[in-house]
Formats: C-alpha cells, sequence, structure tokens
C-alpha cells in the first residue's frame, strides 16, 4: 500500500478523492482537515446564513463514507510543516505522519485588507462553516450589518444576512457590482434587483477605517463619509493558501503552480483547488475545481493521460434569487468589437453580446441566462454567427420541444456548481434508472448548488428518462393532475365512488396505468370499501388475484396466518401441485408457501381445490404476519407471539394498503422473525409488547421505530389497527411506511394514533371496522364477476387463412 | 376483406382485454370503451401479454414492465427512444353485437 496524503478536506480535496475511488488503486488514504466538519458544500453556506438548510443538509460526505471506503479522515488537525525530502507532513498538534504521495488542497482564505481596526470585535469573514455559525450568533433582526465588497461572496453574506432581518448595506470599492464579471449596465441591473429586495448598496467607497471602542460601531470611508455599523463582514476576496507549498518547496507564484495534469514542481507532490494556479490563472468557481480534480486522480493512478485545460470562461450564478451569467470578455472598447443590447427595465432583464469578426467574443446576462448553453458553444465552437445574426438574443422558436435538449453537446456542463456534464446526468439516467430529480439529485449531485439549471435538468430527464415521473408530492399523474392528499379530499368531498368518475370529472377521462390502480385504492380507503368496484381500473394481479410472472403465468401463495400450517393444508397443496403440474413449489421468505408457474385458466379450480384463503402476495395490500415460536414452546420466549400473530393477521387481512404491508411478532428481544424490519412489528419482553412500525428490509433497511410499548396483548393489537388505518388514509399510494414514517415523523403519527384523544382513536378504528366487514377473500370470487378473464376468447367460427 | 365472427361484444367489458388464439396467432382483442382494437398479444419489449395491461384511451400498458403500445397503430409509446418495432394491429369491427376481425394485411 502506498501513503497517499491529502491536506484539505473541502470540495476539491474530497471530490479528487472520490475520483480516485473510482480507478484500481492501492493507497491507504489519509485526508487532513483543519475544520473539525466532514466535507460539505461551501457554496450553500449562504443558505445555511439564510436559515434555509441546516449545516447537516450541506453535508457531501458523512462520517461514513470515510469509513466505508478506508478513508482516514484527521478532522481539526491543521498541517503545519511539510518535509519533502523526508516526506512527512507535521500537523499543528506535533504528529508526524509520513508519505509517498502527497495532494495539497488547501484552498483559499479570505483576504482582509489590512484597514485601521478590522480586529475589532464582531468584524468577521465568511468563508466556512464555523464562519457562518459566527455570524449566526451575531446576526440579530434589525442590526446593522455592512458587507465589505460587492462581488459573489459579498453578494450572498448580504442575502443570509437579510434573511435573518438584519439591516444590510453593502460596500464595493468599484463603481460596478461584480465589476469582473459585468459591464456598468448589468451591474446597474443588479444592483437594481439586489436593492428591490431590501439591501442597500454603496459603490465607489473605500474603507479607511473601522470604527468603535473595541467593538465595531461603523466605517469611515476615504471620502469622509461615515456609516454606523453593529456587524461587519469583509468580503474582499480571496486569496490562495499557499504557505505548505512554500515549506515544501514547491513553485509558487500567486497559487501553487500545477501543469495541465495537476503536478506540482515536486514529482510526488500534487495540487488541486482554489490553492492552485493554471497556466497563469486562479480559480474561485467550483466546476474547474472538480475537473482539476479528475484530471489528478487519473495522474496520480497511474492513468495519466487527461489533461486540465483551464477554465470555461464563463460564470453562471445565482445572486440574491438574481440569474447572472457572465462569459468571455466584457470590454466592448476594443476596436473591431460590436456589441448588441437587450434591456427590459421593467422586468429587469439585460443581455449583452461582444462579437468580434463575426464570432462571439463575450457575453453578460442579467435577470435571464435561460439561453447561457447556445452562448458557451458559440464562444468554445468559435461559430460563424452570420446564420443566426436574426435569433442572438432569443433563441428562434423551437420546432420540436426536445430540439433545445438534444443541441446541448454531451460534454457540456449542465450543473456548474457542482460540475456535473450533460452526458454525466445522461449516463446515470440510463445506467441507474433515474425516473424523478429527486433521484437525480441524489445521484449527481445536479442541482443541488444554487438551483438555477434545475429547470434544464428537469427537461433533460423528461426527454431522456424512460420512467419519467414527477416528484411524488406533486400531481399523481398527467391524467389527473392533482397531489394524492387533494384527491382523497376530492374523493370524500364530492362524493366519488368509481374510478371513472373521479376520471371524467377531474381527470382526461380515459387515465392509466399510474392513476387508474391509485384511484382504485383511493376509493376503496375513503369509502371503507364501500365504493363501486372497477376491476378494469386494477393491475392484471388484483382481478385474477394472483401474481403475474416473467413469461405470463402466475403465482398462487395461500394463506397461513402467522406462518402456522397444518398436515391437512401441506397434503392439499401437494395434491394440487401435482394435478395441475406446478412447475415449482417454495418456501417464501414470508413463511408460506408459493406455487409458480401456475397457468391462468387454472387459478379458480386451484383456489376451490385448496379451500385455502388468498395470501394476498399479489397485490398493495396486507401481505402476512411472521412469527417465531414464542413462548409456546420455546425455552426464551417471554410472550405468545404465535397466538398474537395469527390475531394480527386475522385484524388486518384482506384489506388494501397504499403499498404491500408485511408485519411480524416475535416472542422476545432475540427478534428471531425479525419484526424491526417489517411495517409493522410487535417485540414481546417480559410483562409487555413493543409495537415498532415503519422497518425495512429491501433495497434499503431501515430499523423500525418504536411506536410505543404497552402492558397487554390486546392494546399491542389495537396500536397496531391504529398505525395501520392511518397509513392507510394519510399515505399515497406506492408510499411505504418507512418513507412514510420518515416523511411524517414518528412523534406526529404517535401523536395521531395511540396518544390522540379518545375520539380520534376510536374512529380510525371505527372506519377500520367498517373497511374489514365489506372485504372477503378475493379467492372465493371463483369465476365471479368475470369468468371470462381467465380463459383465452374461443371464436364463433374459425380462420380461414 | 375478410371477416372473422369472433365473439359477442359483451364478453369484454369495458376498458378490459382478452386473449384470442386464432391459428397460430395469439392476439389481443380490447373494448377500449367506446370500440374494439386487435393487436398481436406480445411486447416488444419482452413478450409480455398485452391483454393483461391497463387500457387507458387507445392505450395499454404491459403488465410486466410498463410498456406503453399505442392500440391503433401498434406503435410503442414509451419508452420513447425505445427503438422497438411496433406490434401488429388487426382491423376489428361490431356487426349486429358481434365482433368481427380481418387478418387481411393492413
Amino acid at each position: 500500500m502506498r501513503k497517499l496524503i491529502v491536506v484539505g478536506n473541502g470540495m476539491a480535496g474530497v471530490a479528487c478523492v472520490e475520483q480516485i475511488l473510482k480507478y484500481r488503486h492501492d493507497f491507504e488514504v489519509t485526508i487532513f482537515g483543519d475544520e473539525t466538519h466532514v466535507n460539505y458544500n461551501r457554496i450553500l453556506l449562504s443558505s445555511v446564513l439564510a436559515g434555509e438548510k441546516s449545516a447537516e443538509e450541506i453535508v457531501l460526505n458523512d462520517i461514513d463514507w470515510y469509513r466505508t471506503n478506508g478513508i482516514q479522515p484527521r478532522l481539526g488537525i491543521r498541517i503545519a510543516d511539510i518535509n519533502a525530502d523526508r516526506r512527512e507532513v507535521t500537523g499543528a498538534d506535533g504528529s508526524i505522519t509520513t508519505f509517498d504521495q502527497l495532494i495539497l488542497a488547501t484552498g483559499s482564505t479570505a483576504f482582509v485588507p489590512s484597514i485601521p481596526g478590522v480586529d475589532k470585535q464582531n468584524v468577521h469573514v465568511f468563508r466556512t462553516l464555523d464562519d457562518t455559525r459566527a455570524l449566526l450568533d451575531k446576526a440579530r433582526s434589525g442590526g446593522k450589518v455592512v458587507v465589505i465588497g460587492g462581488g459573489l461572496l459579498g453578494l450572498e453574506a448580504a442575502r443570509g444576512l437579510q434573511a435573518q432581518g438584519c439591516d444590510v448595506t453593502v460596500v464595493h470599492l468599484a463603481p460596478t457590482l461584480m465589476e469582473r464579471q459585468l459591464d456598468a449596465a448589468g451591474g446597474a441591473y443588479l444592483r437594481r434587483k439586489i436593492e428591490n429586495l431590501g439591501v442597500r448598496v454603496l459603490l465607489g467607497k473605500q474603507t479607511q477605517a473601522l470604527l468603535g471602542n473595541g467593538r465595531v460601531e461603523g466605517l469611515q470611508f476615504s471620502c469622509g463619509e461615515e456609516l454606523e455599523a453593529d456587524l461587519v463582514v469583509v468580503a474582499a476576496g480571496i486569496k490562495p493558501n499557499v504557505e505548505l507549498g512554500r515549506l515544501a518547496g514547491l513553485e509558487i507564484r500567486r497559487g501553487i503552480v500545477v501543469n495541465d495534469h495537476m503536478e506540482t514542481s515536486n514529482p510526488d507532490i500534487f495540487a488541486v483547488g482554489e490553492c492552485t494556479e493554471h497556466r497563469g490563472q486562479l480559480f474561485g468557481l467550483v466546476a474547474p475545481l472538480l475537473e482539476q480534480g479528475k484530471v489528478l486522480a487519473a495522474t496520480i493512478t497511474g492513468n495519466r493521460g487527461p489533461i486540465f485545460s483551464g477554465a470555461t470562461p464563463a460564470a453562471k450564478l445565482k445572486i440574491m434569487g438574481v440569474e447572472v451569467f457572465s462569459a468571455g470578455s466584457t470590454d466592448d472598447s476594443e476596436p473591431g468589437v460590436e456589441a448588441i443590447r437587450y434591456e427590459d427595465p421593467a422586468l429587469g432583464i439585460y443581455k449583452k453580446l461582444l462579437v468580434k469578426n463575426n464570432r462571439l467574443h463575450g457575453v453578460i446576462l442579467v435577470g435571464d441566462s435561460s439561453d447561457d448553453h447556445r452562448y458557451t458553444g458559440w464562444l468554445r465552437a468559435e461559430t460563424d454567427l452570420a446564420p443566426h445574426r436574426k435569433h442572438l438574443l432569443f433563441p428562434p422558436p423551437p420546432e420540436d420541444a426536445g430540439l433545445e435538449v438534444a443541441n446541448i453537446p454531451d460534454s457540456e456542463t449542465v450543473c456548474g456548481c457542482m460540475g456535473v456534464t450533460k452526458g454525466a446526468i445522461i449516463g446515470a439516467i440510463h445506467d441507474h434508472g433515474i425516473g424523478t430529480m429527486s433521484q437525480l439529485k441524489d445521484r449527481t449531485r445536479a442541482s443541488t448548488g444554487c438551483g438555477s439549471c434545475g429547470n434544464l435538468c428537469a427537461r433533460l430527464l423528461k426527454a431522456v428518462a424512460p420512467e419519467f415521473e414527477e416528484d411524488k408530492q406533486k400531481v399523481l399523474c398527467a391524467c389527473v393532475p392533482f397531489p394524492q392528499e387533494k384527491l382523497r379530499e376530492i374523493v370524500r368531498s364530492q362524493k366519488l365512488r368509481s374510478v371513472q368518475d373521479v376520471l371524467d370529472i377531474y381527470g382526461d377521462g380515459k387515465g392509466c396505468e399510474i392513476c387508474k390502480p391509485a384511484l382504485s385504492y383511493i376509493v376503496d380507503m375513503v369509502w371503507c370499501g364501500d365504493h363501486e368496484e372497477d376491476r378494469s381500473a386494477r393491475f392484471i394481479n388484483d382481478r385474477v388475484h394472483a401474481n403475474i410472472q416473467k413469461d405470463g403465468t402466475f403465482s398462487v401463495v395461500p394463506r397461513m396466518r402467522g406462518g402456522v400450517t397444518t398436515p391437512g393444508e401441506l397434503r392439499k397443496i401437494a395434491d394440487v401441485a401435482d394435478k395441475y403440474k406446478v412447475p415449482l413449489v417454495k418456501v417464501t421468505g414470508s413463511q408460506r408457501i408459493d406455487l409458480l408457474g401456475v397457468q391462468k385458466a387454472d387459478l379458480p379450480a386451484i383456489w376451490a381445490d385448496l379451500g385455502m384463503p388468498s395470501g394476498q402476495a399479489y397485490t398493495k395490500g396486507v401481505r402476512m404476519v411472521k412469527t417465531c415460536v414464542g413462548s409456546q414452546f420455546c425455552r426464551f420466549g417471554t410472550q405468545d407471539a404465535i397466538t398474537a400473530g395469527v390475531e394480527l393477521e386475522t385484524r388486518l387481512e384482506n384489506l388494501y394498503t397504499p403499498h404491500k404491508f408485511k408485519m411480524a411478532v416475535v416472542g422476545c428481544p432475540r427478534n428471531c422473525a425479525e419484526a424491526t424490519v417489517k411495517d409493522v412489528g410487535l417485540i414481546g419482553q417480559e410483562g409487555s409488547w413493543q409495537v415498532v412500525v415503519g422497518g425495512a428490509a429491501g433495497k434499503g433497511v431501515r430499523k423500525a421505530d418504536l411506536l410505543v410499548t404497552v402492558e397487554t396483548t390486546e392494546l399491542a393489537l389495537e396500536a397496531c389497527e391504529l398505525f395501520f388505518q392511518y397509513y392507510r388514509e394519510n399515505a399515497n399510494y406506492l408510499e411505504r411506511t418507512y418513507d412514510f414514517v420518515e416523511r411524517l415523523g414518528i412523534e406526529k403519527i404517535r401523536k395521531e394514533t395511540v396518544y390522540a384523544v379518545h375520539d380520534v382513536r376510536h374512529s380510525l378504528l371505527d372506519r377500520l371496522r367498517k373497511a374489514k366487514d365489506k372485504s372477503y377473500d378475493a379467492w372465493l370470487e371463483r369465476l365471479a364477476p368475470r369468468a371470462s378473464q381467465f380463459v383465452e376468447i374461443q371464436p364463433m367460427e374459425t380462420a380461414s387463412v | 376483406m375478410n371477416w372473422i365472427r369472433i365473439t359477442p361484444a359483451e364478453t369484454i367489458p369495458p376498458r378490459e382485454g382478452r386473449t384470442l388464439r386464432l391459428g397460430e396467432l395469439s392476439l389481443a382483442l380490447f373494448n377500449t370503451g367506446d370500440r374494439f382494437l386487435a393487436v398481436e398479444n406480445r411486447c416488444p419489449h419482452s413478450g409480455g401479454p398485452l391483454a393483461d395491461g391497463i387500457v387507458g384511451g387507445a392505450t395499454v400498458t404491459c403488465p410486466l414492465h410498463n410498456w406503453r403500445v399505442c392500440l391503433e397503430s401498434g406503435d410503442v409509446t414509451r419508452p420513447c427512444d425505445s427503438g422497438a418495432t411496433s406490434v401488429r394491429t388487426f382491423p376489428v369491427k361490431v356487426q349486429d353485437g358481434i365482433v368481427m376481425l380481418s387478418l387481411d394485411i393492413q
């Protein structure tokens, strides 16, 4: 194993390690971070400052990530020295660690100009999570805050503090906000938007001194004016942290000099991120740093090849809700440069294109940056604009909605914050079957930064994903465009008792395989089974009461309550398997027996021969209760799990639920029937039962939450019933209990079920009883109501082919 | 066009499909609620029984993996870029309450 040390636990360093993990490597990785936090998303600090996100929500890699990838995190330890010859780093705590290879990802620090008084209390910088917490600690509603610096960081700090109720003024040295990205007119548009949001902007002001006795009380400008302040944020820029590079004897200019392979002047030391200088350029936005990380990962793992060719000359930002995009030159005084402008003061939209020799030379967009991809494409490819001259400022009307998405090259960065390309998004959609925006965000992190690319990502997803669906909180589907909560209310208040009524009145009259089963569930649940059942709106499994298999045959699972059976039942199952030549008989994971490969036409006869109830193994409904042996036989059993389990299954069987519903009862905490990973579990202990809900052991594993502990079996069963009916009434169709419990929180569920007032509990149980009274064993339907569905149609005359 | 008398219209409830075998062919015959349509009973994706799918308007969704097939054209409408060949459609009419079907190539 080679020892790799990464100094710096920020976005660039950790992103590079993530890339290294994608290669075969023999590194033992240690990451030093001088902050005590795990790797978080620095871009979102302004959201934390604004109170929109918690510190936990901006974590990029939690401690488990370090553990599962075998990475040693050394947090809160600043590296004080590097001895390149002896290949060792010395921590500020005196610890010495040796390395074979070293990556410097030391980032940058806030640049604090040497203004007299800058060391007074309540003068802060805004760079780290600790800075953010310190600011939150000091920010008070109505407090007078001055932000020195009208660049990206300063404006972000202003936004956050304004959201905390502070009275914020931004003081900027240049005559234009963000003068590096914007021209005077663009800056003026941005200023107007910001001032409309309630932040004062003072331009062309040089701060000469910070006033106050110990604690800051105001600013004095070079023009002699003064401004009152009880909190000052210095956001005058950043400077690369190069000191360690210097100690290691590396070539340093403004940053640590790296080549196209991210190598420094020492063959065993590499650098990545804001501390680097590449081809004379420094970096402040995330996208190029992530690109650097990819290149360095290739270099250091022996796959030297990819090169970093510098940052895309573009910045796409969202500043206080205002979209700003800037790429290429901003200087229209150059000879031979034509400027083409569009302004809409009422909408606050400003666009300026600089064209030189019929090629795009620069672009500034304020207030609407939706067309940025066209411009970056033109800049990069140096496109001849002659054919596009009529549509320079606005795209031509699209002939095809997918065309705009199709026209973006795969290599183009869609999410600038996270450095995610169109190709990466499409790859993720295909490789991981992504169908919703939330899945896309989870998988690729696209659109988790400033969010300005969210719209484009959604359009990409819509165009590419075979299984595209709106996110869950949103409408059920395009046929009935209402959220499920609203649909439940509509069905109830408008007294709609059939799926087709809902579709005819509130939908397109047709419906699809998404909304029909959901509406079937909703009308059944709302009317406690007293609805108009429409089998055509049910999935095939719920029409023929069996589970369709890949070859069009079905599986048959009779109910065995609590997993308890008899020799007589087993004999009948064996006889049926023989008589109908069932290809496979298998014990399921739910303590039951599955007959697989059954022909549809044989189903009604099999049910009759079995004489057992349906196990409902094919539906979004009550599946089963698994039990352990419990106190009837087990030496360790403290409660009678079998009796309780059979009773629980009997009370809830034959009812539909938003998604499948599995239960287990165990007689002691050894948990032999895995009650802690079921939708509902009862765990017996000496003299009481624990009722746990929302467990899962599927794609993900989730330990169930404790709903309540009760002393009698009857109370335990009642707690199950309360949760069961509450889930039926409040969960969305296809929402498992583990998502439901997480969405609502166990405290709320407890309050509205087991701890609810008597009337509420009583009416929940009352509705459950009503539904239960209407329910029946589906297999007793036999050939009614649709005999023809089990068999092929026999034509009245034969084909004369 | 040669028409074959298949079954009384009430055999197939509205918005449901049934399987029909004619010689070597397995067909899916649907009552969409306002008319009858027939296609080959085989999803181009993995051969799923389209007759068992949920019907919405003139679209059926295969019960195996939710591919959608237009019952009028036989085209796969989801996924949109499947590249799959369309399923064969068959002319159907109802005469005197009897569903009639033709195997003639359209």
